[in-house]
């Protein structure tokens, strides 16, 4: 997003604290007793951006999962499907919170649809392509020992996808979160909110910024941790 | 229960049993032309495969051999025709019912990378809903069969094996649930020709035991003689070209396709399906330090060497004896050379032949299984049966055998020694 896009936006500076005795405040500096004395007033949008997050993230997997079963079924929906959303994928996203306002009303909603049209992309290339790269071979000894179609979905095909879904998982927790961050053009909330209170103010933004990368990090670290857990049989290989 | 009742499970048992074992499976002028295709890729094909025999479908690439066999378990649809298992149309059976019921083995194994060597192999018990318990006995049971260790492999994931062990758990996940008819497509296919031969070898003595029904898919020729009962020779557009035991398609050639198909070295090909102890070995004086060298060298009448070979108190070859080791009262220890390489009773002809050429000598004698020396087989023997005409009553089948037992009397029936 360009930042003339930024400056033409209508948005209110607000104040957001008496700024007249310290001088570290006054000149917008990193300020570290500000920090902890406010750290505080960051819980509400922190736990909105993850609840907007993780919302996002759980419906858009829910259904990226079951157009991307729908396509692995029926070959044929798997291209209008992908097309669809890769161009839902290309709106930007400033955009999307604010078109969707008037249809769905200001607020959480708006934010969430925005975020979950995004992850749609990302989720079901990823969750396709790994059932996808099942090889020929497992399938046809799977079918030839006689696993029904959805025996083979359920113990062979799926099973064998999670590293590329828990991929897919990875790549759209990080860009929601960060996406997360423009939710508040919606009246969505979340660590954006602050930051866009007071842009100029250091303490401000590095506390709402870093939040913002712990959270990614945190979420990264903890999907890392899963795939490792989930995937005994690809650790056994490269040891 | 009644005795009535009983009477007839009892009746029942044996048969129900066999048919467990080992299916008849007949394929009835089955076609097949897939969509989009002008020729069919099976074309009326007819074949009858009984009960415990290995059928080999051989032929050039392309010409419908996996079509053929993935028929069998309804992997493939056929245009037309039908196929029989004991009697009973594949068609009347679901699909994923009839292949629990078959073994299937294919060349890239297929294995599970996400699932334990164990959990593969029970694959198909699972699907049948076999009780923990009982998989568990049976995965240590076919792991032992396959010759991998069950403690060592059981936990083990796919990834974690060499070729020949991912092969081997193939096979035995196909042979999980005890099916009475196994397809293989070239199961040994991606081996290097040592571990292929392995693979060969062990399945034969699986085999030996076990007398299943099996449709074995290969595109090479010396695999199919030494794997078939019955060889069905498959031209383009799943034709059938022949359909003859191993020995009968090597000397027997339908027609001058089975013959090029077969090579121009299928006499030498029949070294592959005899054994050392089915043909007609030397005979050779036998002597013992100490013995009387007179009694050794009457034995020469009866000999085809002109010399003795010495040996030990269990009969094992110590060496050939040289002139002098006879030549005074008694015989001394005074050898020629040693009586090397050993052939044993149990080789094929063409292994034993390449061990007399790799080790350059013309000549060496033949042990039984317990080391005793029973006669010696030489380059002009092997000639001699190169130049025989064969006998019928020899087939592959008696290959697959683990242990045959010599046709007792034979061997006195022989000229030499009735003439002598
Ligand atoms: N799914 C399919 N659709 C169309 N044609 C097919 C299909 N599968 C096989 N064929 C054709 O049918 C013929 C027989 O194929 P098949 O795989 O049975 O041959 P094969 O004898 O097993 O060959 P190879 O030794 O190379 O494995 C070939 O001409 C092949 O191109
Ligand atoms: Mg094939």
């Amino acid at each position: 997003m360009s930042p003339d896009a930024l400056a033409t936006l209508p948005f209110a500076q607000v104040e957001i604290e008496q700024r007249s005795g310290e001088s570290c405040i006054a000149n917008d500096g990193l300020c570290p007793g500000w920090i902890v004395d406010n750290l505080g007033d960051y819980a509400t949008p922190l736990v909105e951006h993850i609840y907007l997050t993780l919302f996002s993230v759980v419906v858009g997997f829910v259904i990226a999962f079951g157009l991307a079963i729908l396509a692995h079924r029926r070959a044929w929906t798997m291209r209008p499907i992908s097309a669809t959303t890769q161009i839902l994928y290309t709106i930007p996203s400033i955009a999307a919170f604010f078109l969707l306002q008037p249809i769905v009303g200001r607020g959480f909603m708006a934010g969430a649809i925005a975020l979950i049209a995004y992850t749609l992309f990302i989720l079901f290339a990823n969750i396709t392509t790994g059932l996808q790269n099942v090889p020929a071979d497992v399938k046809d000894a799977a079918r030839g020992m006689g696993l029904t179609d959805g025996q083979l979905l359920r113990q062979v095909e799926l099973p064998m996808a999670i590293p590329e879904i828990l991929a897919g998982l990875r790549i759209a927790m990080t860009t929601t979160i960060g996406l997360a961050a423009l939710a508040f053009f919606a009246g969505a909330g979340g660590l954006g909110e602050p930051i866009e209170q007071d842009i100029f103010f250091k303490s401000n933004v590095v506390i709402a910024g870093g939040l913002c990368l712990l959270l990614a990090a945190i979420s990264d670290l903890i999907l890392l941790g899963v795939q490792r857990f989930a995937l005994p049989w690809r650790r056994a290989q490269a040891t | 229960m009644t005795a009535s009742n009983a009477s007839t499970t009892d009746d029942r048992q044996p048969a129900d049993e066999r048919r467990q074992q080992a299916a008849d499976l007949e394929l009835c002028e089955i076609s097949k032309l897939y969509p989009g295709q002008s020729d069919p890729a099976i074309d009326k094909l007819s074949l009858k495969v009984e009960a415990g025999e290995i059928c080999v479908l051989v032929g050039p690439s392309g010409c419908g051999k996996t079509t053929a066999m993935r028929l069998v378990n309804r992997m493939i649809e056929p245009t037309d025709g039908d196929i029989l298992i004991d009697g009973e149309s594949i068609r009347d059976r679901g699909p994923a019912e009839l292949r629990r019921h078959i073994g299937y083995a294919i060349q890239r194994t297929g294995l599970f990378p996400h699932l334990t060597i164990a959990d593969n192999i029970s694959t198909v018990p699972r699907l049948l809903g076999w009780d923990k318990q009982r998989i568990d006995a049976r995965v240590d049971e076919l792991l032992e069969l396959v010759s991998l260790d069950a403690d060592d492999m059981r936990d083990r994931y796919p990834g974690q094996l060499s070729g020949g062990q991912q092969q081997r758990v193939g096979v035995a996940r196909a042979l999980a649930a005890d099916p009475p008819l196994l397809l293989m497509d070239e199961p040994f296919g991606a081996d290097d020709p040592i571990n292929r031969e392995r693979l060969q070898n062990e399945f034969l003595r699986l085999q030996g035991q076990l007398r299943k029904t099996i449709v074995f898919v290969t595109h090479d020729i010396d695999e199919a003689i030494k794997m078939g009962d019955r060889i069905a020779v498959l031209k383009k557009g799943g034709k059938l070209a022949q359909y003859a035991s191993p020995a009968e398609l090597l000397t027997n050639p339908a027609d001058k396709f089975v013959e090029d198909f077969v090579g121009a070295d299928r006499s030498l090909k029949r070294l592959a399906l005899q054994r050392v102890r089915d043909i007609d070995l030397w005979k050779v004086a036998e002597a013992r330090e100490g013995e009387r060298s007179e009694d050794v060298r009457r034995k020469f009448e009866d000999s085809d060497l002109p010399f003795a070979i010495l040996l030990d108190e269990q009969r094992r070859p110590l060496g050939w004896l040289s002139d002098e080791a006879v030549r005074g009262e008694r015989v001394t220890n005074d050898t020629r050379s040693p009586a090397t390489p050993h052939i044993d009773l149990d080789d094929i002809l063409r292994d034993a032949l390449a061990e007399l050429l790799s080790n350059g000598v013309q000549y060496a004698p033949v042990l039984d299984s317990r080391g005793a020396v029973s006669g010696v087989l030489s380059l002009e023997v092997i000639g001699r049966f190169l130049h025989s005409a064969p006998t019928e009553s020899r087939t592959g089948a008696e290959l697959v055998m683990d242990d045959p037992e010599p046709i007792p009397g034979e061997g006195d029936e022989t000229p030499e020694n009735t003439g002598k």
